[in-house]
């Protein structure tokens, strides 16, 4: 017992020292996190059902811009504008592949199955050999190995909170993440398609009768899921590099946070990516750096076990 | 304005509507009346384009639309006020009345403002969420989202459905007025003399057919509409 007590005390020694850097890059993790899992959350909304592929969307995201960037950035290491222009080109390609990717996910693996009325497991199983297909096939074309993406930025810190450094990249992370969340939730709220989308959401049939195509709402669902998590996978890229399986693990995450904040929530989903990217960052430091994972899971067990609705509940079709 | 010709509407093997015929004409109120599972619902399915017709035909203003799509119905000039209501729940009132206006463009400020003339109740409720009404505002507003659409015909499927009496009667007034205004409508309800206080004709159906028609007075005195709700044969 007091081994264990002193193990703590001393962990929250080096606590002290690390808790902003843990804090800034624990919430830039989250805004990623949150921008893969409202891709999820929407799709629920519409549709009822976790979209499993969506990692490969995620992956394809980090792939295009990476070969963008190759291209563009090279060998050559830009700063100033020029950084912040490929920032913008890196995440215009991969949301836009992200899009494209996931709105083909949708034809081709869901909505022959959403016309023939199959059983909700059809879905699954249709995911996951969608899931398998695009990451094989980019393993395949790509190489297996991981490659780093041509840094469009120079990373170092920006400046410090309480004598703790805040990178570069944490930055760029928290601009693009919270403008481009804030845009979505504005546009679901207030625009005429984050309307349609809504209404799809709660009663899709009585959404028809107001003159809603289905079909081409839940198309651009998937369209604007897959922007937001292309756009991530470049981001993610950006700092980890690329590789066919890149998408696993991230976006199981993503899912975690979604379910956590609540599924078909939105503002739970990025509430929920913030919460798990801090936690995260945190159990590195209270534990050790290999219990990251096993944190994340940790905290998908528990919130499926004890409040399967997440933190704030099931409100589909709701804006937040 | 409306013709339906020999309509036959299937579920799988399952045939829901055999060959049924009836018109509605230019500014009638005309009901649908029925026991229940006598295919009044599925009728204005197929009217609404939620379920098309497997053959036969439909046609409105002269213009076939027998396999026309739901979401298209509205700017066809169709509007459904839904069995249930079906009022969007995590919706405010107002976005409601938005959702009505979806399928037109341009600027619908004018026309909420006189749904709220019409209805003050849904003005006072304006930001509350579609779940938290009653029953009886849910009815007002689900008439009012239909007819933010502009419709030339309205469809009303069960209108009376779970509400209190003098909800009812107020219901009723509310379609004398749209009737007034210059819409036409078709009605389906099981509340049959309700129902046939307010309409010029009615259809009487019987297991997917339709048996009889005649005038709503003289419905109104008819046995055969009290057999056909008490189950008797016709």
């Amino acid at each position: 017992m007091g081994g264990f007590i002193h193990y703590f005390s001393s962990h929250f020694q080096t606590l002290g020292q690390e808790f902003w850097p843990l804090l800034v890059g624990g919430l830039a993790n989250g805004f990623l996190y949150g921008m893969v899992a409202v891709g999820y959350t929407l799709v629920y909304g519409v549709l009822r059902l976790i979209n499993f592929a969506h990692s490969e969307v995620f992956m394809a995201g980090g792939f295009a811009s990476f070969f963008v960037m190759q291209h563009l950035v090279g060998t050559s290491s830009p700063n100033g504008i020029s950084s912040v222009l490929y920032i913008l080109i890196g995440i215009l390609v991969g949301g836009l592949t992200g899009s494209l990717i996931a709105m083909a996910i949708e034809r081709v693996a869901y909505r022959p199955l959403r016309k023939r009325n199959s059983p909700k497991l059809a879905y699954l199983i249709s995911a996951i050999g969608a899931s398998y297909f695009l990451f094989n096939f980019a393993g395949k074309e790509f190489g297996r190995y991981s490659v780093s993406m041509a840094q469009p930025y120079t990373n170092h810190p920006l400046f410090t909170i309480f004598g703790a450094g805040v990178q570069m990249y944490d930055i760029i992370i928290f601009i693009a993440g919270a403008l481009m969340l804030f845009g979505l939730d504005r546009l679901v709220t207030l625009t005429k398609l984050g309307r349609s989308i809504r209404a799809v959401a709660q009663d899709a049939e009585t959404a028809s009768l107001m003159g809603v195509n289905i079909d081409r709402t839940i198309a651009l669902t998937f369209m604007i899921g897959g922007a937001l998590g292309g756009a991530a996978g470049f981001l993610y890229g950006m700092n980890v590099g690329v590789v066919y399986t890149m998408g696993f693990t991230p976006a199981l995450k993503a899912f975690t946070a979604a379910v956590l904040g609540g599924i078909g929530n939105l503002r739970g989903a990025v509430l929920g990516g913030l919460i798990l990217g801090t936690m995260e960052s945190f159990s590195v430091a209270f534990l050790a750096p290999s219990y990251i994972d096993v944190t994340a899971f940790g905290i998908l067990v528990l919130v499926l076990l004890v409040r399967p609705t997440g933190i704030m509940g099931e409100r589909l079709g709701r804006s937040a | 304005m409306l013709k339906v010709e020999n309509a036959i509407v299937r579920y799988g093997a399952i045939e829901a509507l055999h060959a049924i015929s009836f018109e509605v004409n230019q500014g009638e109120v005309v009901a649908l009346l029925g026991a229940n599972g006598a295919g009044k619902s599925t009728t204005l399915r197929m009217l609404s384009g939620l379920h098309s017709a497997w053959s036969g035909s439909v046609t409105f203003e002269g213009v076939d639309i027998t396999n026309e799509k739901a979401h298209d119905m509205v700017s066809r000039g169709i509007g459904l006020v839904p069995e249930g209501r079906r009022i969007f729940p995590q919706m405010t009132v107002e976005e409601n009345l938005e959702m009505g206006a979806f399928a037109r463009s341009g600027s619908f400020h004018d026309e909420i403002e006189e749904q709220y003339a019409k209805f003050p109740i849904l003005k006072e409720r304006r930001k509350q969420l579609g779940a938290n009404l009653s029953g009886g505002e849910q009815q007002m507003l689900a008439i009012s989202r239909a007819l933010m659409g502009k419709p030339r015909l309205l469809l009303l499927d069960e209108p009376s459905m779970g509400l209190a009496p003098m909800i009812i009667e107020q219901i009723f007034e509310i379609i004398g007025q749209i009737r007034e205004a210059g819409t036409t409508v078709f009605v389906v309800e099981q509340n049959a003399t309700q129902a046939l206080q307010i309409a010029d004709r009615g259809y009487v159906m019987e297991n997917g057919k339709i048996v009889f028609s005649d005038s709503a007075k003289n419905l109104l005195v008819d046995p055969r509409v009290r057999a056909v709700y008490l189950g008797e044969s016709a």
